[in-house]
């Protein structure tokens, strides 16, 4: 097997705004099992930052413990990375977060990661509203320890060896739409249109993005009665509309049908330009969107794209009012201003 | 686009860029494989089945094949085919009982051979061991024709030479030297059942219009005569200041040999602009370490004598003017004309066919420029028993177009000689096999080495100008050879897609190192190459498009800058990629191998 990927590149690779090719997004060669899901979600989200123009420096990535949490070492090599215990991913992110907030977060999950023993962690970081993007890259197994069941297993599902999982889903989506999640998208690792664009968005807006990306394990899960097989997701997707990001500085280019395209101006002036396969649907609605998704879910089917979006929101630096500048690169002359600024403190809570 | 059709034979042999450049097809990444792996016989056996003289092209080839090596599009230099050819005839052990062993059963048909150059050799090698009495005529005491009379020893030593004609001698060719033909007429006579004339572009263009020509005789040589009187020996100085006149490989020779021979102020004029002549590069550069410096656009004017002795020649100096179309036109810079001394000069500027012992009234048909006529299929000439090869057929090209030539004409001549249509040509021979050894193991080194390419180191040029015979270049040592060899990438090991086992999971466009594979919309070719991973720019490099998949999209593949580091195949879960190494085999009138 190679462990080496080679050193020759296309010669004419595209360049984004900053110089850099998709190559300087690229990390080590993947040695996750070959047509892994999470391989392409990885392949997606060094696409988004390659799109964003964004340096690989100015990008944070933080994992636990998975397949899933593997994956930080298979993209944006040239990026900042901490691999944590299983499950404490959030409070890293949260701790990185706070001390500096000038970097581009990517908190990179599981199903068990995230569903069974970081459940409590993933629910706090969404109630405090963390600015990053949170994806989980949802297989329905363990698939480090030959597919077991998950906590996202859909009830019915059968594994590779032929049991029937008899419990009842975890649906990540709902909850962090019912949690008050500021952006919550849901897609497919086989379909890179739709999850690149999610991305995009997700790491433009300026709170908790989660993603939910079905991603098929290919060793463990992809059989015949698996609910979370290519096949299996292929036919059952329904996409709510596809969406593209427009950054400020760009013209909307894309039309579509009247009546049936939505924008939704982001914190910056940016824009999501959302073409909706369903009528009724509005993005920024989130009893609807957790309406769509229970009915969805009781059709047996996946609801993908963007399904709510919450553009009036603080972040948790905006809550707490935290300093402008990061607190990382305060020093101490700032940060132990000396006894006379002590002094005129105290003098003033006399 | 309609999906591409992979059984065409010629598919998959497009993407391996050198074999489909050689004229001979020589399938080239498999003898280097077999050079990396030690086998120096049997990468001299593929070798000979295909050009017939690995020896002497691995010295002197114009190598097709190195232009359009596809590491040249990834890096700055495509693989040393060239040389590594040479590896495998310099290091092989005895391969005599590898080749078709005589007497051959005799199948009572005689054919005649005129010329004993390339072309002539590859046709008795292809069609000796089928039983043909083969008799083959010419003018000097051994065979090899331009390779004995025109390449000098510095480049191609005798004993290489003599080697491999004599591979091809001792297959029960007649041979008939000293033997000038000069009336086909007479040969036609001889009842032989088919004629192949393979008597090369023997005469040298001359200036003989250019004043001071006829006065200066003495001192003015043709380029190619005078080379093959340097090869038998008749000639054996060279005064001290020399001209050289033209921008080929003869030029080339004629100005190393001058070096050799005496010639201590050795100038090579051209016409032509340095970037524009007609010799390969790597031939400038060693005549340029030889000290000879190539004075690029000038024209020679006239031939200046001094007491009825040629003192030097006179020299126009031009530029280059392009129209539109691109056609060049040579225009006087203005600047005073130049004088070059010189005791000798030596006029290299091209060669011609001639014909004069092919009587007219025979029924082979001649065109308006002196040229039989010739099938470019078939090598047939109007006389239906006569056929051509090598620069008899259709002019001066190279030692290697001759044995492809050859090759035709040998199928021909066996079809003519069955009573067959030598129209139906039998098909190439084609295997695809998969290279899989295990889950991610292939049988080929599928890891892309990074090297940039070996220099062939030559010997000190105080030793090689004092002695004529001495060879230049040294070739690759083993271990050099070895890394050499790993610089190329296998294009043999084709990408096989099979689209039902496809699940769509996007592995393969993700990983491939050099963005050749695109999973998109089907539109037309013109559409489709814009919008890929990666532009598609280069139009002599196929698409590979598969069926319509599941999703409604196709798989589309770039042929262009494919590694064949099998990354696709190893990141592919369910096999819908293969690494399967395609060996493609021109029609052969025997089967050798």
């Amino acid at each position: 097997m190679t462990y080496l990927r080679p050193q020759f590149h296309h010669p004419e690779l595209p360049k984004n705004n900053i110089g850099y090719t998709k190559k300087e997004y690229e990390g080590s060669l993947s040695t996750l099992c070959a047509g892994c899901g999470h391989d392409s979600i990885s392949a997606a989200i060094a696409q988004a930052c390659f799109e964003m123009n964004i340096e690989p420096h100015r990008v944070a990535k933080l994992s636990g413990i998975g397949c899933s949490s593997k994956t930080p070492a298979y993209f944006l090599g040239n990026s900042h990375g901490f691999n944590s215990v299983h499950g404490r991913m959030p409070s890293v992110a949260t701790g990185a977060n706070l001390a500096n907030k000038n970097l581009q977060y990517f908190g990179v999950s599981g199903d068990g990661d995230s569903a069974s023993i970081g459940m409590g962690q993933f629910v706090h970081a969404i109630r405090r509203n963390l600015n990053m993007v949170y994806i989980v890259m949802n297989n329905g197994c363990y698939g480090l320890t030959k597919g077991q069941d998950s906590a996202t297993a859909d009830e019915g599902s059968k594994s590779k060896s032929g049991s029937v999982n008899p419990f009842q889903a975890i649906d990540l989506a709902s909850m962090a739409v019912e949690l008050g999640a500021t952006f919550v998208a849901q897609s497919f690792s086989g379909d890179k249109q739709q999850l690149i664009p999610l991305i995009k968005a997700a790491m433009h807006h300026g709170g908790f993005a989660f993603i939910n990306v079905i991603s098929p394990c290919v060793t463990f899960n992809n059989n015949v009665g698996s609910t979370k097989s290519y096949d299996y997701v292929r036919e059952h997707v329904e996409a709510t509309g596809t969406i593209d990001f427009v950054p400020t500085h760009s013209e909307i280019t894309t039309s579509y049908a009247a009546g049936t395209d939505t924008t939704v101006t982001m914190h910056d002036g940016s824009k999501i330009q959302l073409h909706k396969l369903a009528n009724d649907w509005n993005p920024e609605d989130r009893i609807a969107a957790a309406s769509s998704l229970q009915k969805a879910r009781a059709k047996g089917e996946i609801l993908t794209g963007l399904l709510y979006i919450n553009s009036g929101y603080h972040d948790l630096h905006a809550t707490l009012n935290t300093t402008d500048i990061s607190l990382n690169t305060l020093d101490e002359k700032v940060l132990c201003p000396g006894n006379a600024v002590l002094a005129e403190i105290n003098a003033g809570l006399r | 686009m309609n999906p591409t059709n992979t059984k065409d034979p010629e598919y998959y042999h497009k993407v391996v860029d050198c074999q489909y450049a050689c004229p001979a097809h020589t399938p080239v990444p498999e003898y280097i494989r077999l050079i990396a792996a030690g086998l120096y016989s049997e990468a001299y056996m593929v070798n000979w089945e295909s050009n017939v003289f690995p020896g002497v092209l691995g010295r002197t080839c114009d190598r097709p094949c190195e232009p359009a090596c596809r590491r040249g599009r990834v890096e700055d230099e495509p693989v040393a085919i060239c040389r590594l050819k040479r590896v495998a005839a310099d290091f092989k052990d005895d391969v005599k009982h590898r080749m078709p062993q005589g007497p051959f059963a005799s199948n009572g048909k005689k054919i005649a051979l005129i010329g004993g150059g390339p072309a002539s050799l590859t046709v008795a090698r292809d069609l000796a061991p089928l039983g043909y009495e083969i008799h083959l005529f010419d003018e000097q005491f051994a065979g090899g024709g331009m390779m004995r009379s025109q390449i000098p020893s510095f480049r191609l030593p005798e004993t290489v030479l003599n080697e491999e004609v004599g591979y091809i001698i001792d297959l029960g060719i007649h041979t008939h030297y000293k033997t000038y033909v000069n009336s086909l007429k007479e040969i036609l006579d001889q009842n032989y059942d088919a004629i192949f004339v393979g008597t090369g572009a023997p005469r040298g263009r001359d200036l003989s219009s250019l004043p001071g020509r006829k006065e200066a005789s003495a001192n003015v040589h043709i380029g190619i005569e005078w080379l093959a009187s340097v090869a038998f020996e008749h000639t054996n100085k060279i005064g001290k200041k020399v001209i050289v006149l033209g921008g080929g490989n003869t030029a080339m020779d004629c100005c190393r040999t001058s070096r050799r021979l005496g010639g201590e102020e050795v100038k090579v004029l051209v016409r032509s602009p340095f970037s524009e002549m007609k010799a390969s590069p790597w031939e400038k550069e060693d005549a340029m370490h030889e000290d000879i410096p190539i004075m690029e656009n000038h024209v020679p004017l006239e031939f200046v004598l001094e007491n009825g002795k040629l003192v030097g020649m006179k020299f126009e100096k031009v530029h280059p003017v392009y129209d539109e179309k691109g056609k060049r036109q040579l225009l006087p810079t203005g600047e005073q004309d130049v004088f070059v001394e010189a005791d000798d000069v030596l006029i290299a500027i091209g060669q011609e066919n001639s014909f004069p012992w092919i009587e007219r009234d025979l029924g082979l048909d001649f065109d308006g420029h002196g040229m039989p006529v010739v099938n470019d299929v078939t090598f047939q000439s109007t006389l239906k028993n006569v056929f051509f090869g090598g620069d008899a057929s259709f002019g001066p090209k190279n030692v290697i177009t001759a044995v492809a030539q050859g090759h035709h004409a040998a199928v021909s001549i066996d079809l003519f000689c069955r009573d067959l249509d030598v129209l139906k040509r039998p098909d190439p021979m084609t295997n695809l096999m998969s290279t899989k050894m295990g889950i991610h193991e292939w049988s080929y080194d599928s890891i892309v080495a990074t090297d940039k390419r070996f220099i062939v180191p030559q010997a000190e040029k105080k030793i090689t100008l004092s002695d004529r015979k001495k060879e230049v270049e040294l070739g690759f040592d083993l271990t050099t050879a070895f890394q050499e060899a790993q610089r190329c990438l296998n294009c043999d090991v084709q990408t096989v897609f099979t689209e039902d086992r496809c699940i769509e999971c996007d592995a393969c466009m993700d990983i491939c190192p050099t963005s050749c594979i695109t999973f998109t919309p089907n539109e037309d070719e013109k559409d489709l190459r814009l919008h890929l991973s990666a532009p598609a720019h280069n139009l002599t490099q196929d698409l590979l498009v598969s069926d319509t998949l599941k999703t409604g999209r196709v798989m589309v593949k770039d042929e262009d800058v494919c590694l064949h580091c099998g990354l696709c195949a190893e990141r592919c879960p369910t096999s819908a990629w293969d690494m399967q190494k395609y060996l493609y085999s021109t029609t052969k009138a025997s089967k050798i191998l």
